[in-house]
Parts: C-alpha cells; sequence; structure tokens
C-alpha cells in the first residue's frame, strides 16, 4: 500500500479534538488514537458504551435493475439472505480468488445495495465494482466524501441509540435503517467491529458533528466515552475480526483466512469462486489461526511463531488483551495439526514465550449473543 | 523519594536518582505519558552486568513495545518485582513507585553526562 500525500480530515477531526484525542495518520486519514487511554475506552465499550470517529470508512452505492446480480455475482456471501434493510459481512475476490475487501453489504431497496468498505481500499473497490457493472445498466456512486460515520458500541448503545431514534429498537443485527436527523437522510445499522451489540451511524458530513454530539449527550447517562483506534484494534482483536491489509489481503483467499463461513458455494457463480473450490478439494496448505500466550508477555505483528521448535509462521495481528489479561494473536501457520490446544512458542524481544492455538473469537461480547 | 527536580535525564527518557553508590533508575513522566496503558515489564536480571546506553529491560503498553536503556553502567543490585503483577504503576507513579531497577554505580564519571530537569525539558521540547 502506498501512503498517500496529503492526510486526510475527517468532519469530526475539531470534535475530536475537542474531547481530547491524540490524533495520529491511519492509512492516509487523521484519527484520534486514543481519547482517556487505550485500556479505559476498552473497558468503556465492553461494559457499558464507546463512540467511534469511522468516517474513513467507504459508501458505495450500487442502484439500478441489476443490482441484485451485480451483489451476487462481486461477493462470496449469498445475498438471497439479505433482504430488503438487511445485510451481509462478506469478501470481495479478485479472478485469483484473492481478497480484495472485506465489507458489509446492505440491500436497501430491490434495486440498491449499499456497501460499506474499507479506508484505503474505498478506490480500488470502486473501480473494480464499476468495472464488472459493466454493460449491466447501474449506477456505481462512490459517495463516501460526502459521508461520515460514527459508531456507538457496547452493551449500553442501545438504550442510548434508542433515545436518538426510537424506531431503532427493534432492528435486530446486520438491519439497516434509513431515517432523518436534521432535515437530511440518515442510515443507522446495527453493526460494528468491536464484538459487543451496537450501531453504525451514517450521515452526511455537514450533520455528523451533531450527530456525535447529541449521542455524547444522550450517552453521558449510560457512561459513554468517547473512543480511539487504539482501542478499536484491541476490541476488534479479541472479537477475533480481520484487518484488512493486515491480516487479509489479496494475497489471500477467504478460506486461508478461515473465513469459510462468509463463503455460499451453493449460490451459484461468483469472482474468485473457482479457486476457492479448488482449494477445497485440495486442502489448505496455510490458514489463520489464533494463539494465546500462556506466559507472560506482549505478541505484536510480525513476530514469528513455532510449533515443536519448528518455525510455522508470522502473526499478522497481536496484542495484549485487556479483557483477557494475556497475550494474543493470529497469523497464517502452515495447516499440520493445528487444533486448539496445540502448543506452540511466540518468539518475543528473541525469547520464545509459549503460548497454544485457540479458538477465533478470543473473547465474545454482546455482539455474539444473539 | 525523588522528586522530578532531583533525578537526573537521559536522552532516551530514564531518569536517575543516586542513593549513595546505588542508582535507582526509571522512565521519565514524558516517557510513560507518550508510552500510553503499560501492561508489561520485562526487568533486568539481579546481578546482571549493564553497560551504559544499552537496552537492559522491555516495556509493553497496549500500543506498543519501547525499550529501556541503561543510564550508567554497573551491576543490577535490584529490581521492582511489583511492576510483575501491577505494570501500570510507572504511569500512575514513574518517578516513585514505578521505579524500574537499581544499580551499583561503577563509573560515577558516567553521572556527568546526564541532564537536569530543566535541560531535559528543553531536550523534550526540542525533539516534540
Amino acid at each position: 500500500m502506498t501512503a498517500p500525500k496529503t492526510i486526510k480530515k475527517t468532519p469530526l477531526n475539531e470534535v475530536c479534538r475537542k474531547y481530547g484525542g491524540k490524533m495520529v495518520d491511519f492509512y492516509g486519514w487523521q484519527l484520534p488514537m486514543q481519547f482517556e487511554g487505550i485500556l479505559k475506552e476498552h473497558e468503556a465499550v465492553r461494559n457499558s458504551a464507546g463512540i467511534f470517529d469511522v468516517s474513513h470508512m467507504g459508501q458505495i452505492f450500487v442502484t439500478g435493475a441489476n443490482a441484485f446480480k451485480l451483489v451476487q455475482k462481486i461477493n462470496t456471501n449469498d445475498f438471497r439472505k439479505a433482504t430488503i434493510g438487511r445485510g451481509l459481512y462478506s469478501h470481495m475476490l479478485n479472478q485469483e480468488g484473492g481478497i480484495i475487501d472485506d465489507v458489509i453489504c446492505f440491500c436497501l431497496a430491490l434495486n440498491r445495495y449499499l456497501i460499506i468498505t474499507n479506508a484505503a481500499t474505498t478506490e480500488k473497490d470502486f473501480e473494480w465494482i464499476k468495472k464488472k457493472a459493466d454493460k449491466m445498466n447501474l449506477k456505481v456512486e462512490n459517495k463516501s466524501g460526502q459521508f461520515a460515520m460514527v459508531a456507538i458500541q457496547g452493551p449500553n448503545a442501545p438504550q442510548i441509540v434508542k433515545k436518538f431514534k426510537p424506531e431503532t429498537e427493534n432492528m435486530v443485527r446486520f438491519r439497516i435503517l434509513e431515517t432523518e436527523f436534521k432535515g437530511e437522510k440518515i442510515f443507522i445499522s446495527r453493526t460494528g467491529y468491536t464484538g459487543e451489540d451496537g450501531f453504525e451511524i451514517i450521515a452526511s458530513n455537514s450533520v455528523i458533528a451533531e450527530v456525535w454530539e447529541e449521542i455524547m449527550q444522550l450517552g453521558q447517562a449510560y457512561s459513554i466515552k468517547p473512543c480511539g483506534l487504539g482501542a478499536r484494534d484491541t476490541l476488534r482483536l479479541e472479537a477475533g475480526y480481520l484487518l484488512y491489509g493486515q491480516d487479509i489481503d489479496d494475497k489471500h483467499t477467504s478460506l486461508q483466512a478461515n473465513c469459510g463461513w462468509v463463503v455460499c458455494f451453493t449460490k451459484g457463480s461468483f469472482i474468485g469462486k473457482g479457486i476457492l473450490e479448488k482449494q477445497k478439494k485440495e486442502g489448505i496448505k496455510r490458514k489463520l489461526a489464533g494463539i494465546v500466550l500462556k506466559e507472560r508477555g506482549v505478541p505484536r505483528s510480525g513476530c514469528k511463531v513455532y510449533l515443536e521448535g519448528e518455525e510455522i509462521g508470522n502473526l499478522t495481528s497481536a496484542t495484549f488483551s485487556p479483557t483477557l489479561k494475556k497475550g494474543i494473536g493470529m497469523g497464517y501457520f502452515n495447516n499440520t495439526g493445528l487444533k486448539p490446544g496445540r502448543e506452540i512458542e511466540v518468539e518475543i524481544h528473541s525469547r520464545k514465550i509459549k503460548g497454544e492455538i485457540c479458538k477465533v473469537p478470543f473473547y465474545k461480547g454482546t455482539a455474539f449473543a444473539n | 523519594m525523588p522528586n522530578a527536580e532531583e533525578v537526573k535525564y537521559t536522552k532516551t527518557h530514564e531518569w536517575v536518582h543516586v542513593e549513595g553508590e546505588i542508582a535507582v533508575i526509571g522512565v521519565s513522566e514524558h516517557a510513560q505519558s507518550e508510552m500510553g496503558d503499560i501492561v508489561f515489564v520485562e526487568l533486568p536480571k539481579l546481578g546482571q552486568n549493564l553497560e551504559k546506553e544499552k537496552p537492559c529491560a522491555v516495556i509493553e503498553s497496549v500500543k506498543s513495545a519501547f525499550d529501556v536503556y541503561s543510564p550508567l553502567s554497573g551491576e543490577v543490585t535490584e529490581v521492582n518485582e511489583n511492576l510483575n503483577s501491577d505494570p501500570a504503576l510507572i504511569n500512575s507513579s514513574p518517578l516513585e513507585n514505578g521505579w524500574i531497577f537499581k544499580v551499583k554505580i561503577s563509573n560515577p564519571d558516567e553521572l556527568n553526562e546526564l541532564m537536569n530537569l530543566e535541560k531535559y525539558r528543553e531536550f523534550v521540547k526540542q525533539n516534540a
């Protein structure tokens, strides 16, 4: 990934600074690393609520009679399951089965879909989708520049968002709702990247600061805290969520990334299917798995992992888990007997620390409740 | 217990407090604030002979790992075992309960190379 020359600011830049955000550059965007501190923010999301600026994420709209057909073609997941007002987590693959992006794609209407993309991949995704939509008489629009986004996450998030918009009360997970705020159209989905229940609100750049302030005000009684990228990373990693560009990329397939659950082989053809079928038949030689440390130490991405003294791979993401109080991580390992409980060693500062292969998610928050 | 005025500082953000022939060593208030929440400290070994400006301990925060460089040469006489159970002591009390290790000073001349608080503050400002 090449670093963009200019650093982009989200419409919440001022607001984040006002709340004490320590700003850093993240994939070309200036975003808060932390406010009060990563651990406090992490705990707030696990126990009460947190609000995140996620305006760097992209929004691509596909409109037209063939929208469903295109969405089915470019995604691994089966969008027959996504009826109006519902979304699915999915992978978009290239012809070689490599992951172009991991997205959440919502069905807004029979002829209209909204695809939420990663910050650094939005442009690439947009070009890819346009190319694949060729001659399908579809309108493909990248509206990332007009929309901003906040995430409200944590066990108290539903009560806060219910006060913001009462109609969110009965939304189940991965539902999306179109409504209005200050005369502007906004989208509210019951989704997130923390492992806790919560919502994401997409609103135009002009009203997003007011959304943030109103949520902060309503959330006060529910101990809401502004949260940064640091907590977002520890939370998503505990929940076993992958980070594009770090855990997955176009060099790995969904099956190698241990994401067979987002691939539907019975839905008909989709881009990359042939390679996945071949991998499924022949077996995966290298696969993503989780590790947990049994001794003290903090694993980091890049750390080497050993099985019976032999190097089997590197960690792609790893951290100290604030909830489990242990080192956790994931990475691609040679796929030989990688059952949970299998002893491994992780090299940290030239020392080998004992750990074991473990199931992912490392921690199941309220998002996994239903 | 030392206060910020009494201790000497290194360019790598450690502080040193001399108590007779023993030097107590930790990291500065500024350093702990930059590191963020500290979750693990790899302490030097008792009896280990440290060389000046060589890494001798590792502080891990949620964000990243930071090396601690010994400000002085000498033998490690004591390490702060409390950091094993409560590494965040460095965050809450960097100059007091969050001290990291003690060395027996082998070359007192090395102390002359350290900065006082005023110079250290200037150094931090320049390198901000």
